[in-house]
């Protein structure tokens, strides 16, 4: 059995750990709460996008559409865009994401495709090199800033563009979480190039005037929209980071204090134990006289 | 007698009001916007939103870069992906 001493060490360290996680565990409560609002404000600007992308989409078709809608007509190489948290004690929401990418990646090698990586965020780098090592093809760092906002979304965009034109692949998927509440966070995965048509094209309504024309439009649109998606996936990761965090770390505090409870009764168990002996010692030694 | 006028970045929902006229700066030229507008779309250059709240008041500008225009049954609706003011 441990002495008194080790246990009372014990029961410090625990303690201390307790506070540490109870502090993560408020701060990512009111944290969760700002990247919530930044969820809800930014979804207008989603929903009106894809409205006008649908309607535009609908009318574009065919060979005159841009390549960021058609494809480039071949389907053999395959970019996985995975994005995933800057920090870690979020519970399992990284090796969750880390599991849909390699699943994923798994089913397309099995097709026949090549498959490549683009990483956002550190915590999917390690995991994804252990296995894949050398079909990573960026990393996208987003631990610089505090809050990923559009502009990195912006970046990571135009990155992807680039790559896309260069001709470094053809398809392109995103992988993100998505917040539900602070106990679920799914990850999901959503083509991103090319732009999946979408199925309701809302043509009714009276006749819209373009100016310029569509295509010049559609043209102009797509990429926004790829930046659009990015930014709705760092949204997404924002909120799914922090209610992840908030959820882990209310359960290592609770798991805390039960190890506190119980280290405590051995210690006071030990403790009587010694009185005890104590006691015992000085009878039987008073009773020898 | 008003048009319905919102403004929207990927941040936020900047303006959702009811105004007399604005004047979008549109990739082709400027162009004004009343109330009950043939539906219509148009690209944006960078450059100042006028917004008239009423008939012939001074016009409040707004800067915004990069994005579109679109005027439908329920107004003019501008996305736009910075907007500065």
């Amino acid at each position: 059995m441990a002495s008194l001493k080790e246990l009372k060490g014990r029961i410090n360290s625990v303690k201390s750990t307790q506070k540490i996680t109870k502090a993560k565990q408020m701060v990512a409560a009111a944290k969760l709460r700002r990247a919530q609002a930044a969820a809800e404000a930014a979804r207008p600007y989603a929903t009106r996008f894809s409205a006008v992308m649908a309607s535009l989409a609908g009318k574009v078709s065919g060979d005159s559409a841009p390549r960021l809608l058609a494809g480039n007509g071949s389907n053999k190489r395959h970019l996985l865009v995975v994005v995933n948290t800057d920090k870690g004690l979020c519970g399992g929401l990284n090796a969750n994401l880390v599991k849909e990418a390699k699943l994923r990646a798994r089913a397309l090698i099995d097709e026949g495709k090549d498959v490549s990586f683009y990483l956002i965020g550190r915590k999917g780098r390690a995991p994804i090199k252990r296995d894949f090592g050398s079909m990573i093809a960026r990393e996208f760092d987003t631990s610089t800033v505090r809050t990923p906002g559009f502009e990195e979304a912006e970046a990571a965009a135009s990155d992807l563009i680039e790559m896309f034109e260069a001709g470094q692949f053809d398809v392109a998927h995103l992988i993100y979480p998505v917040f539900k509440n602070s106990l679920t966070q799914e990850p999901v995965n959503t083509q991103l190039i090319p732009v999946p048509a979408p199925a309701n094209s809302a043509s009714g309504g009276a006749v819209i005037e373009y100016e310029p024309d569509e295509e010049a439009i559609l043209a102009e649109l797509l990429p926004r929209f790829i930046k659009t998606q990015l930014f709705g996936a760092l949204i997404e990761r924002e909120a799914s980071e922090q209610g992840a965090s908030m959820t882990a770390m209310d359960n290592a505090t609770r798991n805390a204090g039960e190890l506190i409870n119980k280290l405590t009764i051995q210690y006071n168990r030990s403790r009587q134990a010694a009185i005890t002996t104590e006691l015992i010692e000085i009878i039987a030694g008073a009773e020898a006289l | 007698m008003a048009l319905h006028f919102e403004l929207v970045t990927p941040a936020r929902l900047v303006r959702s009001e009811d105004v007399y006229m604005v004047v979008v700066p549109g990739t082709e030229g400027e162009f004004g916007v009343l109330e009950g507008h043939a539906p219509f779309m148009s690209t944006i250059r960078d450059g100042a939103v006028r917004v008239y709240r009423t008939d012939g008041a001074a016009p409040e500008e707004i800067l915004v870069r990069g994005g579109f225009a679109e005027v439908g049954e329920k107004g003019l609706t501008v996305l736009a992906e910075h907007v500065e003011g």
